[in-house]
C-alpha cells in the first residue's frame, strides 16, 4: 500500500496535522504567528547549509530553525519590539536562504520544492521522519499541556503555581523547530506557518475548550491534506498550496457556520 | 509567621522601585498594602510571590506554605476558548464536585460552562478567587481584586473575602487603593511608597503624618464618613465617654485631633 505515492502523501499530511493541530492552537493563543514565519523561513537557510556541508537536509533545517527560534525567544525576553524584530528576521532569513541556495548549482531547480513543498515525492523514509517528528512534538505538547495552558493564560498565575513560564516557552520553541524541519518537505518553507495557523483558526469558531480546539485543528489539517491532494490531482495544481487553499476554505466555512449559529 | 520580607529591594534598570521593605504576615491576618500609583504595590506582591526576583533582601515563606493568588486582571485572548470549569483545573485538575462547591462558595454557581471572556468583571473576579481557594491556601494574595467593579460589587467582593477568611482561617494579603474599604476590613495596613512609610492598625495608619502626606486630607473625610457609617451604634454626639481602647472617630464634623495613638502594630 505504501508503494502508492498518493497514499504516502496523504499519510504524510495526516502525520503532520497531528503536530500542527495542537502546536498551531498554541501559536494562535500566544500570538506567535510571525514567530512561526521567522522559524520556517530560516529553514531555507538550513537546507542550503546542509547541502553545502554535505549534512542530511533534516538535520540542517532543524539546527537553523532551532537557532532562529532561540534567537527570537531571547530577543522577546529582552523586550525587543517583536513586530519589527520578527519582520526583519523572517524576511532576512528567507533572503539569505535563497541567496545561499543560488550558490549551489544542483539545488536551483528544486527551489519551488523548498518554498512550496513536494508532498507527492515523499518517500518511505520521509514518511517515517514526518511521523517520528510529529509524534515527538505531539507527545511533548501532551506532557506539558496543563503548564503550557496556564502560562498562556497568565504568566503570573503560572509563576504563582510554581511553574516556570520560560521553560514552557522553550518547549514551544523546540516543538516549532521540529515541526518546521519535518514540514518543509510537505508544504514548503513559505506555507508552514499557514499549516499551523489556518487549521487552528478554523477550529476556534467551533471549539468551546482548548482541547477541542486542538483536536478540531488536527481534523481540519488532516482533511485539508486529503482534500488538497485530491484537488492537486484533479486540476494538476501544486500540492502544498492546494492543501493550504482547502484549509483556508475550511476556515471560511467554520466562521460562517459559527456566525449563523449565533443567529 | 507565614510570609516575611526582610530588607526587600527591587530595581528595574537603574530605578529602585522598592527599597528596604520589611514586613510579615501572620496566620489568619488581613494585611492590606496601600499606596499611590507607582508606589510599587504590585511589584511588592510579585516579589513576595516569587514572580519578581528581588535585587536585595529576601523573602521567607513558612515551609509548605500554600498560596492562592488572585491577579489584578486576567486578560483573556479571544482566540483561547476556556470555560470557567476548565479554568479551575489549571494547572492542577480538580473534580467536578470540588469545582461546583468552590464556585457556589464564591457566589457564581451558574457560570461553570460559560466562557471566561463572556463573564462580567465581578463574575470573573469571583472565578479567579474560586480557583485560588481550590488548593486550600494558608495565604490568599489579592492584587487590587476589585478594580473595575462598581461600588456594590466591590463591597460584596470584600464581604466574600471576609467570609472566606472566617471559614478557612486563611491569612489575606492584598493590595488596594480603595482606602475606605481597606480601613474597614483590614487588621493591619502597610502604607507603601517605594518603602514602608507607616504600618499598623487602620487607626494608627490613618492618623500617621506619613499617610496623610501621601493621600492628603481629602481622603480623611471619606474615611471618617465610611467609619461613621460602619460604627453606627455610637452615641449621638461627641460628648460620650471614651474607653481606653476606643479607636473610632466622630464622623466628618469631629474636630481633627492630631493625637497619634500608640497601639499594638499587630
Amino acid at each position: 500500500m505504501l508503494d502508492d505515492f498518493l497514499v504516502r502523501a496523504v499519510l504524510a499530511g495526516v502525520g503532520l496535522a497531528l503536530a500542527t493541530g495542537p502546536l498551531g492552537a498554541m501559536v494562535v493563543w500566544r500570538r506567535m504567528a510571525y514567530f512561526g514565519d521567522a522559524t520556517s523561513h530560516a529553514a531555507i537557510l538550513g537546507v542550503a547549509l546542509a547541502l553545502a556541508l554535505n549534512m542530511p537536509v533534516g538535520a540542517g533545517t532543524l539546527i537553523v530553525a532551532l537557532a532562529m527560534a532561540a534567537t527570537v525567544s531571547t530577543l522577546a525576553a529582552r523586550g525587543w519590539a517583536m513586530d519589527t524584530t520578527l519582520g526583519v528576521l523572517a524576511h532576512s532569513a528567507l533572503a539569505f536562504g535563497l541567496v545561499a541556495v543560488s550558490f549551489l548549482p544542483g539545488v536551483r531547480t528544486d527551489l519551488s520544492a523548498l518554498l512550496f513543498g513536494d508532498i507527492l515525492a515523499v518517500s518511505r523514509v520521509d514518511l517515517a521522519y514526518v511521523w517520528g517528528g510529529s509524534m515527538l512534538v505531539a507527545a511533548l505538547l501532551v506532557w506539558r499541556w496543563q503548564a503550557l495552558l496556564t502560562a498562556t493564560l497568565s504568566e503570573d498565575l503560572a509563576h504563582a503555581a510554581g511553574l516556570n513560564p520560560d521553560r514552557e516557552r522553550l518547549v514551544l520553541t523546540l516543538a516549532l523547530a521540529v515541526v518546521v524541519a519535518v514540514a518543509i518537505k510537505i508544504v514548503g518553507a513559505l506555507l508552514i506557518a499557514a499549516m499551523l495557523i489556518i487549521p487552528a483558526a478554523a477550529a476556534r469558531a467551533l471549539a468551546k475548550s482548548p482541547e477541542a480546539m486542538a483536536a478540531i485543528a488536527v481534523l481540519v489539517g488532516a482533511g485539508a491534506s486529503f482534500g488538497g491532494l485530491q484537488l492537486s490531482l484533479a486540476l494538476d495544481t501544486p500540492a502544498g498550496p492546494s492543501i493550504i487553499t482547502v484549509a483556508a476554505l475550511a476556515f471560511t466555512a467554520t466562521v460562517v457556520v459559527a456566525r449563523l449559529r449565533q443567529g | 509567621m507565614l510570609l516575611e520580607a526582610r530588607g526587600l529591594g527591587v530595581r528595574f534598570g537603574g530605578a529602585a522601585v522598592l527599597r528596604d521593605v520589611t514586613l510579615r504576615v501572620g496566620p489568619a491576618e488581613i494585611v492590606t498594602i496601600v499606596g499611590p500609583n507607582g508606589s510599587g504595590k504590585s511589584t511588592l506582591l510579585r516579589a513576595l510571590l516569587g514572580i519578581q526576583r528581588p535585587s536585595t533582601g529576601q523573602v521567607i515563606r513558612a515551609p509548605g506554605l500554600r498560596v492562592g493568588y488572585v491577579p489584578q486582571r486576567l486578560q483573556i485572548d479571544r482566540s483561547l476558548p476556556m470555560t470557567a470549569r476548565r479554568f479551575l483545573s489549571l494547572p492542577v485538575r480538580c473534580s467536578d464536585a470540588e469545582a461546583a462547591a468552590v464556585l457556589a462558595r464564591c457566589g457564581v454557581a451558574g457560570v461553570s460552562d460559560q466562557q471566561l471572556v463572556d463573564l462580567s468583571g465581578g463574575q470573573l473576579q469571583r472565578v479567579l478567587l474560586a480557583r485560588a481557594l481550590l488548593n486550600a491556601p494558608d495565604l490568599l494574595v489579592l492584587d487590587e481584586p476589585t478594580q473595575g467593579l462598581d461600588q456594590p460589587g466591590e463591597a460584596a467582593f470584600y464581604r466574600l473575602i471576609d467570609e472566606v477568611r472566617r471559614e478557612t482561617g486563611a491569612a489575606i494579603l492584598m493590595v488596594s487603593h480603595d482606602l475606605h474599604v481597606v480601613m474597614a476590613a483590614s487588621d493591619r495596613v502597610i502604607c507603601l511608597n517605594g518603602h514602608v512609610c507607616c504600618e499598623g492598625t487602620p487607626q494608627v495608619v490613618r492618623d500617621a503624618p506619613e499617610y496623610r502626606a501621601l493621600f492628603g486630607f481629602g481622603t480623611q473625610g471619606a474615611l471618617a464618613l465610611y467609619r461613621h457609617d460602619h460604627d453606627h451604634n455610637h452615641g449621638p454626639g461627641p460628648t460620650h465617654k471614651h474607653g481606653p481602647d476606643c479607636g473610632h472617630d466622630h464622623g466628618p464634623s469631629a474636630p481633627d485631633e492630631p493625637t497619634r495613638k500608640v497601639e499594638n502594630a499587630g
